[in-house]
């Protein structure tokens, strides 16, 4: 087993200075082995998605360090990061290129952390390959191939998406809330593909989520996020035993207060 | 009284002997329209920076020509000039976070003063009779032979660099401006470097609009500072004529992207036949910036409006 990701002591704040002032990252440390597949959740402004966003390099952070398995990714931009990553969004539109066909998309995918030169775009062998991988979602995409993304429905484009990010193996999957724009239904397939990707490609991920039955039901460990900090943290057996009730309790133990998202409870 | 004496001066052989000026500058400005077509649709970039390479590549390629170089050759020169020009917009945007229409307007200014340095006073001259230009009027109003050579030398052209473009936007490379024009977070997550893409797609973008500009000096047979004023209105008018008349014919075919590359030469020979038209009709040749700005105004509108009124019919 080696760590796939290293978070140490990362801090953001935004608008620094301004009334909009607000910190974002309060030092939060995490550590990720091979393998484990962690569900992150927390109130609205827990850091849930920032911290996301902070191992992707989206933007840089104000102090700490972040490793990818065992490099210091820091100071590396995003597109450089994205070697490393795969990446599905909360929002259906942000994953995909929607005036590309979905072979091209793909292409795009498989060839993430690799120069770009003037070779064809997609090869015949590439289309046997991805027309194959379509085929295991069972959605029918398989047969549309050169149709443009922007046709496919929000569900259809994140399973794309997630096809997308395991093209080439990364060392950490990165889902940011990824279900939470589909209806229950098609979030429930999407996170169903999700559990198979990551169990097929034996990948290393964290998945951020409003739901509490999710972040319970999927992945080998838990954490609980709240103001900017990781104040809880579950795995193994105790995470199997997990109940909505007792993570409301652990809550409000940890942090004092009621958990605010209406949602969470309610879902 | 009126009416009937102004029909009756209108003649339509005059007309008819200028369409085939107006089709040549049609399939020159073709070119122009190609690389607004690279940054205005693939790219989301408005750039404004081709008014000036427009001129460049014009003052280039007469100061080049005037100094004895063969006249094909000027036009690579030019191309790279263009490229210049359109990397100094991607650098100002993306090196120094100026916002696309600024950056491309700043460009434009600066080779205002750029080109009138190229050639040293607003317009420089080249002739036909002592060059042995690749395009020019006088091959338009010549004989037969003459006709043929421009237009196949434009026509060429044209279809040359659709292949060329077809090629590119095929490739790795394309697809990652594509992706960049598209979806820049998706890029970025895919690991395509969005800031280098952007200063490609305007160099190949200008470069084709300073190619264009030298073909256009050698056919009016000089290069003037003014010369790009407005080239930018004129491109997107062959850009969305083409995309509102041939769009849906373009679709779905197999060649689509090539398709929709020719339609776009062909939305600017369309401008240039409906621009003599007009003056044919003794519009006076002042108002003519007025009516191209109208047309793109109308042309830009109407998918617009067609969509407004689809989606208020739909609630």
């Amino acid at each position: 087993m080696s760590e796939m990701l290293k978070i140490e002591n990362i801090r953001k704040v935004f608008n620094p200075g301004t009334i909009n002032e607000k910190v974002a990252l309060d030092g939060v440390n995490l550590t990720l082995e091979e393998g484990e597949f962690v569900t992150v959740i927390g109130g609205n402004g827990a850091g849930k998605s920032t911290t996301l966003n902070a191992v992707a390099g989206v933007w840089p952070v104000d102090s700490g360090k972040i490793y990818i398995g065992g490099e210091d990714v820091t100071k590396l931009s995003e597109h450089r990061r994205a070697q490393y990553l795969g990446r599905v969004f909360q929002d259906p539109m942000t994953g995909t290129a929607t005036t590309m066909s979905i072979e091209e998309n793909m292409a795009i995918a498989a060839r993430r952390g690799k120069s770009r030169g003037l070779r064809w775009g997609i090869t015949k062998a590439e289309r046997e390959k991805y027309r194959q991988m379509l085929s295991t979602l069972h959605l029918g995409l398989e047969d549309r191939l050169t149709s443009k993304v922007g046709l496919l429905s929000g569900g259809q484009r994140q399973a794309i998406t997630l096809l997308m990010a395991s093209i080439q193996k990364p060392k950490l999957l990165l889902l940011d809330e990824h279900t939470a724009a589909l209806d229950p239904k098609t979030a429930a397939k999407v996170l169903e593909i999700s559990d198979q990707i990551i169990s097929e490609n034996h990948l290393t991920a964290m998945m951020v989520t409003h739901n509490m039955k999710d972040a319970i039901a999927h992945g080998n460990r838990l954490i609980m996020m709240h103001e900017g900090k990781v104040i809880l943290n579950i795995a193994g057996e105790d995470k199997k035993k997990l109940t909505v009730g007792d993570l409301l309790h652990q809550f409000e133990k940890v942090s004092g207060e009621e958990f605010a998202s209406d949602k969470a409870l309610l879902s | 009284m009126l009416i009937s004496a102004y029909f009756a001066s209108l003649s339509p052989l005059a007309l008819f002997r200028a369409l085939p000026g107006s089709i040549a500058q049609g399939l020159i400005w073709g070119l122009l329209a190609l690389g607004v077509y690279i940054t205005y649709k693939l790219l989301d970039f408005a750039d404004l920076s081709v008014d000036g390479s427009f001129a460049t590549g014009g003052a280039v390629a007469v100061m080049l020509i005037r100094s004895d170089m063969n006249p094909w050759v000027s036009l690579i020169f030019a191309f790279a000039a263009g490229m210049l020009a359109g990397m100094v917009t991607g650098l100002l945007h993306t090196k120094l976070g100026i916002p696309p229409i600024l950056a491309g307007i700043l460009t434009q200014i600066a080779l205002y003063s750029i080109n009138l340095n190229i050639m040293g006073q607003s317009n420089q001259a080249i002739s036909v009779d002592k060059y042995s230009l690749a395009v020019s009027l006088r091959y338009v109003s010549g004989d037969t032979a003459a006709k043929i050579k421009v237009f196949t030398t434009c026509i060429l052209f044209g279809v040359v660099i659709v292949a060329i473009l077809y090629w590119y936007f095929g490739t790795e490379q394309g697809h990652a401006i594509r992706a960049t024009g598209c979806n820049p977070q998706m890029a970025r997550a895919q690991g395509i470097n969005t800031s280098f893409c952007k200063v490609l797609a305007l160099m190949i973008s200008n470069g084709l609009v300073g190619l264009s500009g030298a073909l256009y000096a050698q056919y009016q047979g000089a290069a003037d500072v003014n010369m790009g004023r407005g080239a930018i209105v004129i491109g997107l008018a062959a850009v969305i004529i083409g995309d509102v008349l041939f769009g849906k014919l373009c679709a779905g075919k197999k060649l689509a992207f090539a398709y929709t590359l020719f339609s776009v030469i062909v939305g600017a020979i369309i401008y240039y036949l409906v621009l003599s038209i007009i003056l044919w009709l003794k519009f006076p040749s002042d108002d003519l910036k007025l009516f191209s700005a109208i047309v793109v105004a109308i042309f830009l509108a109407i998918p617009y409006l067609k969509n407004k009124k689809k989606a208020t019919r739909g609630l």
